[in-house]
């Protein structure tokens, strides 16, 4: 691996402990607040300075990790699990199924710009950490599905595969042992890469006012709250805007250095 | 040749646009409990309740709700809003001028600051000039809009006092909102113009023309860029429906007065019609940009058609 993948991989173990451990960690309550100090800059004892609340930045960063992860484990383990049923299942089956899930059903979810299906289903559903998982999850697992879906066409004429069955292995059988265990790689390329999503579009969703709700944290939302003191306490952008930066930043480092690793051929940045 | 790719292309578009007005039909009746309810609060009168439920056609059964919703669509109406029960469409065409121009200004951001990259990047590459790329690209591609919009209000509107912070006027007031909206295209379009470059510059004809004494420049202007911007062709179509949906957070920092805004507006003010309006011009948009990219894809490069 490269040494940005590294790097990114260093601060992805950090964000997991900072996530984990978070009520260690963080100073100060996220809710404690201090109406004397709102708006405070930086300085030695809060080093990311205090909201328009007087609450801690640095625990609401902190605590904003935990959410942020969350959503980015949960929607990825979703996505892949879903994705790859689909997938294996269009790929292995052929004919009449995987017309109607290569041509139609990838078709009309991929027909939908970015987050805005999950922005409509929220506007609907309205507003909670659950259906930000539920719509991300629900717009997320089709390029699973697409890359699962590839990966068994490519193998599944193959000999290895061809002799399994000669010797009387079951579909669930072959798939499972034989064909699954050769798509690992790509998919955790592209379950890097769908954290790296995760992440962004649940803070976009809360930075719209669509994500987790009060009193939780999220540096979507801590971004959004921080437009309206832009000129008096600018730390209340550049600190959650930095954490969303590196974070994302991070797992496309390691997902772009894994997909160089694992195929070299294919030179990209 | 090209009514036959029109014909293929218009017969796979059309499940997918039946399928797009079916969900964006049902989302008015994922609203947990009922959607008159939730808009009108708490203290309506059932009266008032039974009244709107009435005027929006949801006591109907759901249908019989569903053919009319097709019947109003052909015919280019998407109803009325709660609020102030004015054609959606009326609303929907008065905003969505200022997002197309928006798009188009990021699109231009975008093309603009990725060929002269991404063909500097692949040139040198391995080299300095192409690391400095490939990092600049990265950031773009991490940074989320929402991020960069504040930072770039902080620093060009507030600190410097270049420019305008928010809203819509001259060109000084399109230059943030459409850098905030292209950069991330921007990152992707370098990286793709770099490695197809690189790629057309393994070619034979790059030796022939260089052999024939051509400038260097001459060489990746006029011949490798002609062939190496057709997979870009595509990712620029398929990316303008990305834009329109990005331009949704970008014309909420901005206050920009496009469909976005309006989507977001009618989503605060619970009025489900404007809302299910809004997402399904906008997807529709987005289905029609991609079917006319793929049609001009295979009119460029008429490999694609052996398949």
């Amino acid at each position: 691996m490269n040494r940005l993948a590294k790097i990114g991989l260093i601060i992805i173990v950090i964000l997991f402990i900072v996530a984990i451990f978070a009520p260690q960690l963080a100073p100060e309550s996220i809710t404690a607040q201090q109406l004397s100090a709102r708006l405070e800059g930086p300085s030695l004892a809060h080093p990311f300075g205090r909201d328009q609340f007087g609450r801690d930045l640095l625990s609401r960063i902190i605590f904003g990790a935990r959410v942020s992860m969350r959503v980015g484990v949960t929607v990825v383990v979703i996505c892949s699990a879903i994705g790859t049923l689909i997938g294996a299942m269009a790929g292995y089956y052929g004919g009449w199924i995987d017309r109607l899930v290569s041509a139609f059903i990838f078709n009309t979810f991929l027909a939908f710009p970015g987050i805005l299906l999950a922005i409509a289903m929220i506007a609907f559903l309205g507003p909670s950490l659950n259906n930000v998982i539920l719509a991300l999850s629900i717009i997320g697992w089709v390029s699973y599905a697409r890359l699962i879906r590839g990966q068994v066409l490519k193998v599944k004429e193959q000999d290895f595969v061809v002799a399994a069955r000669a010797l009387g292995s079951g579909d669930l059988r072959i798939v499972w042992r034989h064909i699954l265990p050769n798509a690992i790689q790509p998919l955790i390329v592209q379950a890097t890469l769908g954290m790296a999503g995760a992440v962004l579009a649940e803070a976009g969703l809360s930075f719209l006012g669509l994500g987790v709700q009060e009193p939780m944290p999220s540096w979507g939302k801590m971004l959004d709250a921080g437009r309206a003191y832009v000129t008096m306490a600018p730390h209340m952008i550049i600190f959650p805007g930095l954490a969303i930066m590196i974070t994302v930043m991070a797992f496309n480092f390691v997902g772009d250095g894994l997909r160089q690793w694992l195929d070299p051929q294919q030179k990209r940045i | 040749m090209m009514g036959r790719i029109l014909v293929r292309r218009l017969v796979l578009v059309l499940p997918v646009i039946w399928a797009v007005v079916t969900l964006v039909f049902l989302l008015i009746h994922m609203v947990p409990g009922d959607p008159v309810l939730t808009y009108l609060g708490e203290r309506a009168t059932p009266e008032q309740v039974a009244e709107m439920r009435h005027r929006f056609g949801l006591d109907r059964p759901v249908w019989e709700q569903y053919i009319h919703y097709w019947q109003q669509l052909l015919k280019g109406d998407l109803g009325i809003t709660f609020f102030d029960r004015r054609p959606v469409t009326e609303k929907i065409l008065g905003r969505y001028p200022a997002t197309i121009e928006l798009a188009l200004a990021a699109l231009v951001v975008a093309v603009s600051l990725s060929i002269p990259l991404g063909v500097t990047a692949a040139t040198h590459q391995g080299k300095l000039a192409d690391s400095i790329a490939s990092v600049v690209a990265l950031v773009g591609i991490s940074l989320p809009n929402f991020a960069l919009g504040p930072l770039m209000i902080l620093l060009f509107a507030v600190k410097l006092r270049w420019l305008p912070a928010s809203g819509m006027g001259g060109l000084s007031h399109l230059v943030l909102p459409a850098i905030t909206l292209g950069a991330a295209l921007a990152a992707i379009l370098t990286r793709m113009v770099r490695s197809s470059v690189i790629e057309e510059l393994r070619q034979e004809y790059v030796k022939t023309a260089r052999a024939k004494g051509l400038s260097e420049r001459i060489v990746i202007y006029k011949h490798v860029l002609k062939n190496g911007l057709i997979p870009v062709v595509t990712i620029v179509g398929l990316q303008f429906g990305v834009l329109l949906g990005g331009a949704i957070i970008t014309e909420r920092i901005f206050n920009w007065p496009g469909i976005g805004t309006l989507t977001i507006e009618a989503i605060y003010a619970r009025d489900y019609p404007l809302v299910q309006g809004c997402i399904l011009v906008i997807a529709l948009t987005y289905v029609l940009v991609n079917t006319a990219t793929d049609v001009v894809y295979r009119m460029l490069d008429p490999r694609i058609q052996v398949e």
